[in-house]
């Protein structure tokens, strides 16, 4: 520790501070551009300059370090000044020259009222300016369907630059021309590939990169802020819902220094289009072959008729990939209720098996734990386009030092260098067997890590190319008791709570490929399960809120809310559960999934006994505690991935697939978006021309 | 003045021959072996003991720089020498004259200081325009390697490598540090200083940025002693120095002469005095483009070395003078120079970015006389504001020039302004404030 004094207060801090930090830590606010926590220091907006006792010129402090500071004459600590007429000369003038070529166009500019040049303009400008000249004019750039840009605003701080290089690993954009003449371009002005990209527009810090889908669409003042969690994927990223009224308007990221720093994806941010239109608004009963209106009470009839008609053992019910698990609780005790043990919540038939513990299905390394890893290998998995936030913390630890990362699947560009070791469960089982060049690598790291994802598991033998995951991971030293590496990536967020509470098929039961198979079946309940085609014949109710796959197979449609308009519990990847909150009402007739189940089970006479979400919670709590530990991790034993290693099984030669062939259209909300239709024509148009090459 | 015994640079204007044989006549690669056997410490504190300071411009003294490298590796990072060739200075025209004419006491120096500094391999970076410089440098360097005089097993015994490399042209890239970018393969951007090239330069590595000439003195420093270099010129400003006079001078040159020597006696001896004699003089900018300039008055005794410049607070840099007599427009001629930084300001930080235009612009204006004399002191404020707080010097270059015309020539400022809003046929450029006043 170094002792400095800033502004007359002593403070005691690592002399790898900046003092920019040190300057915090004693309280004194900094003002700055092109600083970023998570980002490389830059020092070009020269708004955090300070004065360093001894230095003749002020200094920039978010660069300068506690450690390059020299002590006084009789050894006294550096002294700084955050508040000496130089300093607030310094910073007017900095801020003068940031404003001259700065167009005063903040009324019509969609950064208003969170603008960083607007509040430091305030705080640290002064109140008129001297330039007589003409302002600068920038052409404006092409950066795709999310990143609208106004560059006569840019300031050059670079901070969009150094993200898409740093973090998202693509570096797409970049500086040309140079002093005043420097503009920042994507050099062909094509849309940026990063499926990171939004988060340009939330590190901008004046107007000049807008979210283009949310253009002109309203004042952060006029928005309601709610605090919930994502699902698009399964790393369950912490966002915030912004909406007006009855309407979701922006999603923007919360920090969690856990799971998504404060990053989220492009899917995650602008799927809000998704939420507004082709939503199930109301019930609907088939009647000679066609959909029709209908009340509550006659959908409920409709659906009373048929399952008092019919055996238990042919019902079944398969949760999807964004249900929470309080309404995946109330199915499954309404299933349990009608006798039936056909229940699933694996509808790409991923084959864990809540029997053999959570350590066989959870990503147990954790998410910030990637950090801590020194090896990886990637089975059948696709980080980038699974969890793109996740593998941004990936690439973040390539970046920290040497880590050398394998890939066993297919061939993907995850923005960091991989050692392409196989297609298929064969190179898998060389690596089990210490075989291979890659093998001792694992092995001699002190953290190893496997990633396993769903292309390895989501198939016939995924039991068993698990098994042998895990005997890969036990054989390469990543399961011990201080360090668990087996890692299991999931796709969907509903699928951990699902597992943790047991919603996979009860003795005898029938698994998701089976229950939509022809003839196993008379009434098949699906909760927003739209990945699943269900053979003809079955009666299929469908309760959900997009008019996509399911609702159009199915037979009586109960209309639900997405997440954003009800409370829920999500567990992530890692095993986390996670509250989200309600930011809107759904539309029309949908009511909560859960209170649809509810009162569902009235009219079946297998009345659920809880009246509230507060009494649905309490009575999942009870059946699973660690449910309750919101925001925390209850870790998995050890055991559970040694004994997965020790099963046997015989594995299918056939290469990983790729699970996910479209990032932007994986779920219902995704599908219903024309954002997410525009982000998706643009990917594609790129992979083409990219093959034509 | 200097004796013609007391010369470094024998072949300054190209009149004998350049290569290998030419050279050794001449002394250069005599006895280096046993240059190299003083040590590195002994190579270093002659160095110190001799004074030098570089000639780069700010006149930091290169023993002192030398000793900053690593004594060993501690992490096996090898050090590197780098020499800035990229001489752009306007005004500036010495390290072309050693490139082209004595490339050999370059290659000598590189062989010397790197060895003194630990140094494996030397980069020359040689500015964009000077096509024909690298060529005659490259060939010196292929001779040094034919003869066997730097290279692996040379017959000095200290393994060197020394390559050279063709910048593209920016003035920025004579900066050191982004010099070092450039020379990476980068957009040449100055780095954050710290941590220091010496810590962490080229590559990552220890790293020593100097400037051509003060490599090239280097041996003939070591051979005829530092007490022979530091006896010429005055005490903390020791040695020869090139001076490169330029403007409106009967015989404009290139010329070593002693630090110190009078402005008035460097001009008249040998550039063959101002044009229309020394009372014609209206001001000097004594180092190249970037410092302040001096107006004739101040000229007439005036030592040339880095303290007695550094007082009048304008510098000796490069050394480059440049003369202008009293047909010149000096404020359209700081208006040039003015539009010079703003074309070759870099762009990365916000004052240079921003201040480098906006006073050209303003000082622009003010040549036409179209401006108000309240603007002359916010010009001078701006060019304070660009002064200092900027990633590297071209922020100051860029304001001195407008801070020494401010200082000196006001009233040729003012003078211009009258003429213009004198012009009665003229609409002259209108106060915003009265203009304001005139609507309501």
């Amino acid at each position: 520790m170094t002792k400095i004094v800033v502004d007359g207060i002593e403070v005691d801090v690592p002399p790898e501070y900046t003092l920019l930090q040190a300057c915090e830590a004693a309280g004194a606010e900094i003002p700055r551009f092109c600083f970023h926590e998570r980002l490389s220091i830059a020092g070009n907006c020269r708004m955090c300059l300070v004065e360093l006792k001894g230095s003749p010129k002020p200094v920039a402090s978010c660069a300068w370090g506690v450690r390059d500071c020299r002590p006084g004459p009789n050894g006294e600590p550096p002294q700084v000044e955050t508040r000496s007429p130089m300093v607030r000369k310094a910073r007017e003038g900095v801020m003068e020259f940031l404003l001259i070529n700065h167009p005063l166009d903040c009324p019509i500019c969609d950064q208003g009222g969170e603008c960083d040049l607007q509040d430091q303009a305030m705080a640290y400008g002064v109140d008129s300016s001297r330039f007589q000249e003409n302002k600068r004019a920038v052409e404006d750039k092409y950066l795709g369907a999310l990143v609208k840009t106004s560059m006569n605003r840019c300031i050059q701080c670079t901070r969009c630059v150094r993200f898409v290089t740093e973090v998202a690993g693509v570096p797409e954009l970049g500086a040309i021309g140079r002093g005043e003449d420097m503009e920042i371009t994507s050099y062909l002005e094509q849309a940026l590939t990063s499926e990171l990209q939004g988060n340009v527009v939330d590190l901008c810090p004046v107007g000049a990169l807008t979210s283009k889908p949310y253009a002109f669409t309203a004042r952060p003042w006029e928005l309601s802020k709610t605090q919930s969690v994502d699902v698009m994927d399964a790393v369950g990223s912490a966002i915030r819902v912004d909406s007006r009224g009855r309407e979701v308007l922006r999603i923007l990221p919360r920090l969690n220094e856990d799971v998504n720093e404060e990053w989220i994806s492009d899917k995650t941010r602008h799927v809000v289009d998704g939420l507004r239109v082709q939503r199930l608004d109301r019930p609907y009963v088939r009647e000679n072959g066609r959909l029709r209106p209908a009340s509550w009470a006659e959908a409920f009839k409709a659906i009373a008729a048929r399952i008092d008609t019919t055996g238990p053992g042919r019902i079944g019910a398969i949760a999807g990939d964004l249900a929470t698990v309080e309404e995946m609780f109330a199915l499954k005790e309404l299933l349990s209720g009608l006798g039936s043990a056909n229940i699933d919540c694996r509808q790409d038939g991923a084959a864990f098996d809540p029997a053999l513990g959570r350590g066989t299905y959870l990503f147990n390394p954790t998410i910030a734990g990637i950090e801590k890893a020194d090896a990886l290998v990637v089975v059948g998995a696709d980080p980038r386009r699974e969890a793109a936030v996740l593998n941004a913390r990936i690439r973040k630890r390539w970046r920290m030092g040497p880590f050398a990362v394998g890939l066993i699947g297919p061939r993907v560009d995850l923005t960091y260098p991989v050692h392409y070791l196989g297609a298929g469960p064969d190179t898998l089982a060389d690596l089990a067997a210490g075989k291979g060049d890659f093998a001792p690598i694992l092995s001699a790291a002190e953290r190893p890590m496997l990633l396993l994802g769903a292309g390895a598991t989501a198939r016939p033998d995924g039991a068993a190319v698990a098994a042998l995951a895990a005997k890969a991971a036990v054989a390469a030293g990543a399961v011990t008791d201080e360090w668990n590496g087996f890692g299991v990536l999931h796709t969907a967020a509903s699928r951990v709570g699902g597992l943790d509470i047991g919603f996979v098929p009860g003795q005898g039961g029938l698994d998701a490929a089976r229950m939509a198979a022809f003839g196993t079946l008379d009434v098949l309940v699906l909760l927003g399960a739209d990945e699943i085609e269900v053979a003809p014949e079955t009666f299929v109710v469908y309760i959900g809120t997009h008019g996509d796959r399911g609702a159009h197979r199915a037979d009586v449609i109960l209309p639900g809310a997405a997440y954003t308009e009800k409370s829920g519990i999500w567990v992530n990847t890692e095993g986390r559960p996670q509250m989200g909150l309600r930011a809107a009402f759904p539309p029309g007739d949908a009511r909560e999934d859960w209170a649809i189940l509810r009162a569902l089970s009235d009219v079946l006479g297998r009345k659920l006994p809880y009246d509230s979400l507060a009494a649905l919670r309490a009575a999942l709590f009870k059946a699973h505690p660690h449910l309750q530990r919101i925001d925390r991790i209850t870790p998995a034993s050890a055991d559970d991935v040694h004994r997965l290693a020790s099963r046997a099984g015989s594995v299918d030669a056939a290469p990983f697939a790729p699970t996910i062939t479209d990032f932007y259209l994986t779920n219902p909300i995704a599908r219903a978006s024309a954002v997410m239709a525009e982000c998706s024509a643009l990917a594609q148009g790129s992979a083409a021309l990219r093959a034509a090459e | 003045m200097l004796h013609d015994r007391d010369r470094i640079f024998t072949n300054l204007y190209g009149l004998h021959d350049w290569g290998l044989e030419g050279a050794r006549k001449r002394g250069a690669w005599d006895g280096t072996k046993a240059l190299l056997e003083k040590g590195r410490d002994g190579i270093i504190n002659e160095i110190k003991a001799s004074g030098l300071r570089g000639r780069g411009g700010a006149g930091f003294p290169t023993g002192l720089k030398w000793s900053f490298m690593p004594k060993t590796s501690a992490d096996g990072r090898p050090s590197y020498l780098v020499v800035n060739a990229d001489e752009s200075e306007p005004g500036t025209c010495k390290d072309r004259e050693i490139l082209r004419h004595d490339p050999h006491l370059l290659v000598e120096g590189c062989l010397v200081a790197g060895f003194a500094m630990g140094a494996s391999a030397g980069y020359i970076y040689v500015r964009g325009e000077f096509i024909r410089e690298r060529e005659r440098l490259q060939a010196a360097i292929d001779q040094a390697y034919e003869a066997r005089l730097i290279g692996k097993n040379n017959i000095h015994g200290y393994d060197f490598e020394l390559y050279v490399h063709h910048g593209a042209g920016a003035y920025i890239c004579g900066e050191e540090t982004a010099l070092l970018e450039s020379l990476e393969g980068k957009k040449g951007m100055p780095r954050l200083k710290p941590p220091f090239p010496a810590n962490v330069g080229l590559y990552g590595c220890p790293t020593t940025v100097n400037n051509v000439e003060s490599i090239a003195v280097g041996p003939t420093i070591l051979r005829r002693g530092a007490s022979w270099f530091s006896s010429i010129g005055r005490p903390n400003n020791t040695g020869t120095k090139l001076f490169c006079i330029s403007g409106h001078v009967e015989k404009p040159c290139n010329v070593e002469e002693e630090m110190g020597i009078p402005l008035r006696e460097l001009i008249d001896r040998h550039a063959g005095g101002v044009r229309g004699g020394w009372d014609n003089l209206l001001a000097v900018i004594p180092g190249g483009s970037s410092v302040r300039c001096l107006p004739a008055d101040l000229c007439n005794d005036l030592p040339m070395d880095f303290d007695s410049l550094m007082k009048l607070k304008s510098g000796l840099g490069t050394a480059a003078v440049i003369v202008m007599d009293k047909s010149t427009d000096i404020v359209r001629a700081i208006a040039r120079i003015s539009y010079f930084y703003r074309h070759e300001s870099c762009g990365q930080c916000t004052p240079c970015r921003e201040g480098t235009g906006w006073m050209w612009r303003v000082v622009s204006r003010m040549a036409e006389g179209r401006a108000h004399k309240r603007e002359i002191d916010m010009l001078l404020e701006v060019s304070k504001q660009v002064e200092g707080h900027t990633i590297c010097a071209l922020g100051d270059a860029a304001a001195w020039p407008i801070q020494g015309l401010i200082t000196h020539f006001r009233h040729e400022i003012e003078k211009r302004i009258d003429e213009y809003a004198g012009r009665p046929d003229d609409e002259g450029v209108r106060d915003p404030d009265t203009v304001a006043e005139a609507a309501e």
